[in-house]
């Protein structure tokens, strides 16, 4: 009796879990609306043109020619994996070719940055910036909070200056007011690191490397000096958190020992250049903020200018991300050109976006037939082909499970798939290896990488026959109809239908086959196409 | 699975030789023993096994006792065969081979917070916003790759928060992490039989022919397909056997020895490692964050950690490896003199102890001492961990001071430290 006690409950719990799950199975595709016009803010194609007139004199200059534009369903790729993470869902695909209205990329552009997935994935990668990739002080420290925040401020279209703003100066609690998690991040034993602060400060927001002048003067660049440093830090000298939380102490000083003295001396906070722009009125870290963000500081829109385009294409404008030439130098011009009419679009990220998004180097192809190393190198140098880059963790994962469900996984997705997602993201981005706060830097494939790929069970999940699997569903389905088969596995795994080499190839396998006999075919197929480099690199 | 060479692995490997043929890219599968792993004494070349103590032991409560005196605590000490030393009483299998090993007792750092600390232990370097150092493991790594082994040549055993990376010399030399050891040996199994597996290779070397069309040099350059030969390599080589533990090859009285948990058993995969060449190898005890019931805490620890730790020293010097392998104990911090309300003792980077020998390294040294009283914060005679990285690097005949490129162009030495004169 005891035993049928334990077992009942149980036993609900599956039958309450099949049901569960073939109702999700069985829910109909639905249909996303399609969008109908580019909205007018975005319509303005002068600063695309200013970036294809910049990129187009540079290719004369270097004598490179550019390669051929990529498909158009290749660059919904590119945008779906930067904006969202993930490759489109079947049912985007198979919309996007419908769409057979003018400025078709440019719309679906706006659509993605509209979806509730793009601020989602754009905070995550955007506070890898801000915050770094830490556990964090316990409680001081809200990831959480502090992500749910940047979402909302992406989604709410909140012009970047002012995001800045609030990361730099703002007061409170870290969950009530969850911008002060960038100040709460640097603390060790109960303080606030102002050296971290400034450092981190600069590199984000500038696009400079002055951490090396923190202990002496920066030893390549002679731009930086210790006394900028402490200078810089000294911003951040009456920041405290307490019990109410992150606040300025009035007449708290930031302070330094230098080697060999006997007592610390305090350090007045001052800017290494540009000190009009400190305005006199405010706490230091508010004064901090309007300097940063002041219209004239060319660095603040550079910087931001070459992360994004960083975020898209995989790889910034200039590496390394945070350690920019001043503005004036010939070859980031482009910087300072899209940073102005960043400027003029009121510092608005989505017009960033659109803007690199529509520009023809986000639009050419990854193929140079028969290019040497040096060739590669050169086109590579002038954005003359868009780069192959390494997928992160993320969107390894994300596209795997998107792959492996015929319908679009995001917020409205059921319960069960955002459980699974939450849960074996995170198993498997540590598995994966993330690469913490150098996420813009080169990298190639681990092999522990491809061993999980290959063998890992979040793989054989997806892959398996179950009642999600997009696997087993197009198998079944297509009995009898081999090139549908085929075509709806490669646009989910892919994102594009296969050539006529492929299809002959994996027909072989499919010829006939049925029932459980044709899922494993499909299962396999799926597994290949998995393991692929074309699967795990943007191109 | 079973470690003898059955039909179906065989079948697996040389159909593995077939598929890397095809693709163009023929590795020279090696014989199964090579014969470096086989040497012995001086002219083996050197392993390393870092046993890692997460969470910052108490030097007091392990190789520094000061029984009877102000800070010492409940804690006991006991005699070791090494004369002039005494350490804590947890350790009573440890005291019989610790004369093989030297003690230092005077490690300082300037790091007592967990994730800084433990940066600093694992590179020797203190943490900076804007590079990721490579941890010891990756130098040796590097500097010592061996193309005859097919299996991972930086290992780490057993989980823990900070398991040793690559940093800027590549994540192809990031620890490769064994989170059960001597027991399940994730992703390294194929999901499938061998036919379909077969199948599923034909597919994939034909979607990346068609991949590299047009992109050959870049796609190259991504090592992906690399990355998979070498994987599958892997899966399929007979020198996976270093990672399992069964009575087929260990006897019932060692893998006792060792002691029944997952760290005990990483201490044996570790020395099964450095029988098959491995260079770099760490096993991480998590669990000395002592802040509360530092004197209980600390002696559940050692009921883990005496028994493994003395059986690997027992065992590498039966198997004459203990002349060619260093064996290094050592956690992020130590714990203050004082004890706080909570019968705990807090984060204390000045002063606390680490184990070193092995490896030609000195026997039965002693180095530092810490103040008694607590009063005095440093040692006599400070160790830095950058020293102490500088010596073993020395040892392992790799150029300490070597500078190396960083992505970014800045030339980096491997180590900051200097060679400590005491352990040469």
């Amino acid at each position: 009796m005891a035993s049928l006690r334990r077992i009942v409950p149980l036993l609900l719990v599956a039958l309450g879990l099949l049901v569960l799950v073939r109702s999700i199975a069985s829910r109909p595709i639905g249909d996303v609306t399609t969008p109908q016009h580019v909205p007018s803010r975005f319509q303005d194609n002068a600063g695309v043109n200013r970036v294809n007139q910049w990129i187009e004199n540079r290719w004369r200059i270097e004598q490179v020619t550019p390669v051929k534009p990529a498909e158009e369903i290749n660059i919904l790729r590119r945008l779906s994996l930067a904006l969202h993470g993930t490759v489109p869902s079947l049912e985007e695909l198979r919309q996007f070719e419908t769409d057979r209205q003018p400025d078709r990329l440019k719309r679906w552009t706006q659509r993605m940055l509209g979806d509730d997935r793009f601020p989602t994935y754009f905070a995550e990668r955007l506070s890898r910036a801000l915050v770094g990739t830490e556990v964090g002080p316990f409680l001081a420290f809200r990831r959480d909070r502090f992500r749910a925040w940047l979402d909302k401020q992406l989604a709410s279209d909140r012009p970047w200056d002012q995001i800045v703003t609030e990361l730099v100066s703002a007061s409170g609690l870290p969950t009530g007011r969850p911008a002060t998690n960038f100040i709460t991040i640097t603390m060790v034993d109960g303080d606030v690191d102002q050296e971290k602060l400034a450092g981190r400060s600069i590199r984000a927001f500038l696009g400079q490397r002055i951490d090396c002048a923190q202990c002496h003067d920066h030893p390549f660049d002679p731009r930086w000096k210790q006394p900028h440093f402490q200078g810089l830090a000294a911003f951040f000298g009456a920041a405290r958190v307490t019990a109410l939380g992150v606040d300025d102490a009035p007449g708290r000083i930031y302070e330094v020992t230098d080697p060999g003295a006997e007592r610390p001396r305090e350090i007045v906070p001052a800017v290494p250049f540009g000190s009009d722009w400190l305005p006199g009125d405010g706490n230091s870290r508010q004064r901090l903020a309007a300097w940063l963000t002041h219209r004239e500081n060319d660095r603040f829109d550079r910087a931001i200018v070459n992360r994004i385009w960083g975020l898209l294409f995989g790889q910034p404008f200039f590496s390394p991300v945070d350690d920019l030439p001043d503005p004036g130098d010939p070859d980031t011009e482009l910087l300072s050109v899209l940073a102005r009419d960043f400027q003029d679009h009121g510092r608005d990220l989505k017009w960033l976006i659109h803007t690199i998004a529509a520009s023809r180097p986000f639009g050419l192809g990854s193929q140079a037939d028969d290019a040497t190393i040096d060739e590669l190198n050169r086109l590579e140098a002038q954005w003359a082909i868009f780069p192959l880059v390494r997928l992160r963790p993320e969107q390894v994962i994300g596209s795997m499970l998107q792959a492996a469900s015929i319908k679009t996984v995001d917020r409205n997705s059921h319960l069960l798939i955002r459980t699974v997602r939450f849960f074996r993201e995170n198993d498997f981005v540590q598995e994966y290896g993330d690469l913490g706060d150098e996420e813009l830097a080169k990298q190639t494939g681990t092999i522990p990488q491809a061993l999980l790929r290959m063998n890992g069970r979040l793989g054989r999940d997806l892959i398996e026959s179950n009642a999600f699997s997009a696997s087993a569903h197009i198998a079944r389905v297509t009995e009898g109809d081999d090139a549908t088969c085929l075509a709806s596995s490669f646009l989910v795994c892919l994102g594009r239908r296969p050539l006529e080499s492929e299809s002959r190839f994996f027909r072989k396998w499919l010829t006939e086959t049925r029932g459980d006999r044709r899922v494993e075919v499909v299962e396999d197929i799926f597994w290949a196409l998995f393991n692929s480099p074309e699967f795990s690199w943007n191109h | 699975m079973d470690n003898s060479v059955t039909a179906a692995t065989l079948d697996r490997r040389q159909l593995l030789e077939r598929t890397l043929s095809a693709v163009g890219l023929s590795l020279a599968l090696p014989g199964l023993d090579c014969l470096r792993a086989d040497l012995r004494g001086p002219r083996r070349p050197t392993s390393l096994i870092t046993l890692s103590l997460a969470g910052g032991p108490s030097q007091l409560e392990t190789w520094d006792p000061h029984p009877g005196s102000r800070i010492g605590g409940p804690t006991k000490a006991i005699k070791t065969r090494q004369p002039d030393l005494k350490i804590a009483a947890d350790y009573p299998r440890t005291a019989e081979v610790i004369h093989e090993l030297s003690v230092i007792r005077s490690l300082v750092s300037l790091e007592g917070d967990h994730a800084r600390g433990s940066y600093l232990v694992k590179t020797g370097y203190r943490p900076d916003q804007t590079l990721q150092h490579p941890s010891l493991g990756a130098i040796l790594a590097r500097e010592r790759w061996d193309t005859s082994i097919e299996i991972p040549q930086h290992v780490t055993l057993g989980g823990g928060p900070a398991p040793s990376r690559g940093g800027f010399l590549g994540a192809q030399y990031d620890a490769f992490k064994i989170f059960d050891p001597g027991r399940r040996l994730s992703n390294l199994e194929p999901r499938v039989a061998p036919p379909r597996q077969s199948r599923r290779l034909e597919g994939l070397e034909f979607v990346t022919g068609i991949f590299r069309r047009g992109r050959k040099v870049a796609t190259d350059r991504t090592q992906h397909q690399l990355t998979v030969t070498r994987a599958l390599a892997m899966m399929n080589s007979t020198q996976l056997k270093a990672f399992r533990i069964d009575l087929d090859n260990e006897s019932a009285s060692t893998i006792a020895a060792y002691g029944d948990s997952p760290f005990g058993r990483g201490c044996l995969v570790a020395r099964r490692l450095v029988q098959a060449g491995i260079r770099a190898i760490e096993v991480t005890l998590p669990g000395w964050d002592t802040h509360t019931n530092n004197f209980g805490g600390h002696q559940q620890q050692a009921r883990i950690l005496d028994p493994a730790l003395a059986a690997l020293v027992k065992d590498l010097k039966q198997h004459d490896l203990l002349d060619s392998t260093i064996v290094l104990v050592l956690g992020e911090f130590g714990r203050t003199p004082t004890v706080n309300p909570l019968d705990g003792r807090d984060h204390w980077p000045t002063g606390f102890s680490c184990l070193v020998g092995g490896g030609g390294l000195p026997a039965g040294r002693i180095l530092g001492g810490t103040d008694p009283t607590g009063r005095k914060q440093q040692p006599t005679q400070p160790v830095s961990i950058a020293d102490l990285f500088a010596t073993i690097l020395r040892r392992m005949g790799v150029e300490h001071d070597k500078e190396v490129m960083t992505p970014v162009g800045r030339p980096m030495a491997y180590c900051e430290g200097k060679p400590v004169p005491g352990l040469l």
